[in-house]
């Protein structure tokens, strides 16, 4: 596998000199290419201004904003309870997810602690939001290289997690469910029985995406050697989640750094990949979501019974300190920078979302690229507008 | 044990009340010897710090070191990982919470809100502080699984520190941001413009003394149509909607 990924970067490569030297001696005129901010490949409004020199890219420089509504600021007069509405909207496809790390911040401030159930509870609805979430990922980026089919299935199978997600929340989206202390309800009857049926079909979707999509010659052709992310480079942008494990590194804040959910529990696997390149970005995140399937599945398995909700008070009241919690969200590292001065309202609230760092590589890995793969990259990476504007 | 010591500078009235009322818990030798090595490393660049144990450490530095700490945590304490780069404004707004319904205030036990600024000095957080600003960032060592928040004091008068983008790359961005949203000058950037505001923008929204204007000029809902909770004796629903724009 290795060895066909090091001939076909070689290739590229090759063939990028090449190129370059046919525009130096034909002094080929500068070009800019404007894409965005409705491009399709952007999942919102990002623009990215790239010059071009004849096919390749000479400097890429994302311009950002548009989509930009100051939660930071807003966080500032909010009740902590009223945040939580806010964040669900910042990366929207795992809204859930969002949710989980500010609330565990404030409970660690105010030394609370979610009982077992609520935990695990929380950890399997974490998981589901990784499944929405990756699901379409690895529909949208076949979209991406030309191949339309593979997103109606990944439309279509997603249902099934929003289905569950719906039923146990309320939304499908914007859930609002956490709760410091624990969570609003608990699961209803029947759910466990219906989440382990839809989580086969999950796996099942899983081999069909890697069948369809993966193992053609053309997606190979198109995403191998592309777009490579040495680790160190990875690293400095801090690139996290699926993109820095698919550089290499071994890195997950579910196994290195757990927080208050229930990943030490059940039996799983960190997935990384040598090669770095756009191949395997998408290999990694669809080995991901097979684990999360596998995740849910034990989860679901060991439920703990017992209350939902640990014991706070009715006004919540944050004592004064600094917390930084972070999890392993689907597109990546997601914390939150939580500042309290002991009230209602948080004083400072810093919010490190995966697709903010994630994006800022995108400067450095455009240069040299041919324009078709600026598309393939940027798929690659995978990153929701709402998570980097917020 | 949250222990924090008095570092080598005289931390003015304005040190953390918070780090007294942090429950006893066992010592932190990892997070301890982080600390002693980088005070080993970088000499009386480290103002003061502060250990939760087992969860997290903050290390203050002078801001004529900033970069050069950043540079000894990722290359000799292999930091590599860079997590973010922010600020936070310490000053109490002067707004008060002004943006909020009197049942709010109440709640708060809050006074009326006035729009003076205060002066100095500021009540701050982990770590201690002296200014108004404070620059913090965060690293994480990937391979032996720590991070650290490293801070440094940035004032009013000249609100500017030394890049990080020749030490982490990422930073890049996050200083733009910062730049913007709180007006602080990276010294050495090679491109400081705006991230995310349009360019007729004018002044830095995080910042305290930045009013938010949608709040003051429509109040918030819950402020005029709250109804009485069913079964409840409270205090809420005095419906009028006193906005607090001085």
């Amino acid at each position: 596998m290795t060895m066909i990924g090091d001939r076909q970067k070689l290739q590229y490569i090759a063939a990028a000199a090449a190129d370059a030297r046919v525009n130096v001696e034909l002094e080929t005129e500068g070009m800019t290419l404007n894409i965005g901010p409705q491009h399709p490949a952007t999942h919102g409004t990002l623009r990215i201004v790239a010059r071009l020199d004849g096919e390749q890219v000479v400097s890429a420089d994302p311009v950002m904003g548009y989509m930009h509504r100051g939660y930071e600021k807003l966080t500032e007069v909010r009740s902590y309870p009223q945040v939580t509405t806010l964040i669900n909207r910042i990366d929207w496809l795992g809204s859930f997810a969002n949710e989980v790390p500010f609330i565990l911040a404030a409970e660690q401030l105010m030394e609370v602690e979610a009982p077992e159930r609520a935990r695990w509870i929380r950890t399997i609805l974490f998981e589901l939001s990784r499944i929405a979430n990756i699901t379409l990922f690895l529909g949208d980026m076949a979209v991406q290289l030309g191949a339309f089919t593979a997103v109606f299935y990944a439309f279509r199978d997603r249902e099934y997690v929003l289905n569950l997600i719906e039923s146990v929340t309320g939304g499908r989206f914007h859930p609002y469910f956490d709760r410091i202390g624990g969570l609003k309800d608990d699961l209803p009857k029947g759910w466990i029985d219906e989440t382990r049926s839809a989580m086969v079909k999950m796996r099942a979707f899983c081999d069909e995406m890697e069948e369809l999509v993966m193992n053609s010659e053309i997606f190979e052709a198109r995403t191998r050697g592309v777009g490579v992310i040495p680790p160190d480079v990875a690293l400095q942008y801090g690139l996290s989640g699926a993109n820095a494990r698919s550089s290499g590194i071994d890195w997950d804040i579910r196994r290195d750094h757990n927080v208050g959910l229930a990943y030490d529990e059940v039996d799983w696997k960190v997935w990384t990949h040598p090669d770095g390149d756009s191949f395997a970005r998408f290999w990694v995140r669809l080995q991901e979501t097979r684990e999360a399937t596998k995740i849910v599945d034990q989860l679901c398995a060991g439920l703990p019974k017992g209350p939902i909700m640990a014991k706070v008070p009715r006004i919540i009241k944050v004592p004064a300190g600094e917390a930084y919690v972070a999890t392993e969200n689907p597109l990546g590292e997601m914390g939150y920078y939580l500042v309290s001065k002991g009230d209602l309202y948080p004083f400072r609230v810093k919010i490190r979302t995966a697709s903010f760092n994630n994006v800022s590589i995108v400067p450095w890995l455009l240069r040299g690229v041919y324009v078709p793969d600026i598309i393939t990259i940027l798929a690659s990476l995978y990153f929701i507008l709402g998570d980097i504007d917020r | 044990m949250s222990s924090s010591e008095p570092g080598v500078d005289e931390v003015s009235g304005a040190s953390g009340p918070v780090t007294e009322d942090a429950p006893d818990r066992e010592p932190d030798p990892l997070r301890e010897e982080l600390v002693d090595r980088l005070t080993a490393l970088v000499g009386d660049a480290v103002v003061d710090h502060h250990i939760v144990s087992g969860r997290d450490l903050w290390i203050r530095v002078r801001r004529e070191a900033w970069a050069d700490v950043a540079h000894t945590v990722r290359l000799t304490m292999g930091a590599r990982y860079f997590g973010f780069l922010s600020a936070i404004d310490w000053m109490p707004s002067p707004f008060g919470r002004s943006l909020d319904s009197a049942v709010d205030r109440s709640l708060a036990q809050e006074p009326a809100p006035t729009t003076s600024v205060t002066p100095g000095p500021y009540e701050t957080g982990f770590a201690g502080g002296d200014t108004r600003f404070q620059v913090f960032a965060r690293f994480a060592n990937v391979a032996d699984h720590w991070g650290l928040t490293l801070k440094a004091d940035v004032g009013d008068v000249d609100p500017s520190i030394g890049t990080l983008t020749k030490v982490y790359a990422g930073a890049d961005w996050h200083e733009r941001e910062t730049h913007e949203m709180f007006g602080i000058d990276f010294v050495g950037h090679p491109g400081l413009r705006r991230l995310y505001l349009p360019g007729d923008f004018e002044g830095t929204p995080l910042r305290k003394d930045f009013p938010l204007l949608a709040r003051m000029v429509k109040p918030w809902p819950g402020i005029v149509d709250v109804e009485p909770m069913p079964g409840g004796d409270d205090e809420t629903g005095d419906g009028d909607a006193s906005e607090a724009t001085a």
